[in-house]
């Protein structure tokens, strides 16, 4: 049975997701998705993994989310608060939500994992120490690969983002 | 104390969840967000069920998955000011045509 840390946590990553979701200024919405994150992180810690609960501070809240707010400001405010949103298709979301709900946990709470004796974490956590050895040494080509394709990544959203059309006036200018 | 099962049924929940979104939202931005909460439910099974199963491999595809996540944002959101600046809109209906 869950805990009353777990459930509090729980309560606040749920509701922001839905806040994330659901309000009608974005702003607020890229808030609610930080702090969305930040309880998935408290999840991590709670998983005894403080290394990956870090590293999701780290890339979601420090960087997804700036750079969420940012593509917020650039994008005109009217734009944003146009919402065109259909009843039906509001319905079938909440039903299609129900029905994977429902479908899910019944799949899960029959399946072997509700078992007593398997569901318990009584085996010790692991190491820091020990994912930071296997990421140097089995995982390195991952890592390298990771990184090329990060860089690339972020020279693509450049690269995608850069305006023709103001470069050439400047070089004009000049 | 908690178990491995409360974890996996508030995946389904942060799961559902975003496939709500991404049915019923037709602003990109907010389609981006109901990604990442799925993302995120596919990143807390992997570490409850490698704390479970006390194997490092789940946490290390947990970190993996994270930084790819955030590749796909960078990109993503780069589309999304392209698209912006063409059609002076973000709703993913009026996203016509791919011609730039």
């Amino acid at each position: 049975m869950a805990d009353a840390l777990f459930i509090s946590v729980s309560i606040l990553t749920v509701g922001s997701a839905i806040v994330a979701l659901e309000t009608r200024e974005l702003v607020y919405g890229a808030i609610g998705l930080a702090i969305s994150m930040m309880g998935i992180a408290g999840f991590f810690l709670l998983l005894d993994s403080p290394f990956v609960a870090m590293f999701q501070i780290t890339v979601y809240v420090g960087a997804v989310a700036v750079l969420v707010i940012f593509t917020v400001m650039l994008v005109r405010t009217q734009a944003l608060f146009s919402i065109k949103e259909d009843h039906r298709r509001k319905a079938a979301g909440i039903v299609l939500l129900l029905v994977f709900l429902g479908g899910i946990s019944a799949l899960v709470l029959t399946s072997g994992l509700n078992n007593a004796v398997f569901s318990k974490f009584n085996k010790p956590a692991i190491d820091v120490a020990a994912i930071g050895k296997q990421m140097v040494t089995y995982y390195g080509p991952v890592l390298i690969l990771l990184g090329i394709t990060l860089a690339a990544s972020v020279i693509g959203a450049l690269a995608l983002a850069r305006r023709e059309d103001i470069e050439q006036k400047n070089e004009r200018v000049d | 104390m908690n178990e491995l099962i409360d974890f996996v049924t508030l995946a389904v929940v942060l799961f559902a969840i975003g496939i709500y979104g991404l049915v019923v939202k037709r602003n990109a931005i907010r389609m981006i967000f109901s990604i990442e909460i799925i993302a995120n439910a596919a990143n807390l099974n992997l570490v409850a069920f490698s704390r479970n199963l006390h194997n490092a491999q789940g946490q290390m595809f947990a970190l993996f998955s994270i930084a790819i996540a955030a590749a796909e944002v960078a990109v993503g959101l780069g589309i999304i000011i392209i698209a912006y600046r063409l059609y002076k809109e973000i709703d993913v209906e009026e996203f016509r045509s791919m011609k730039g």
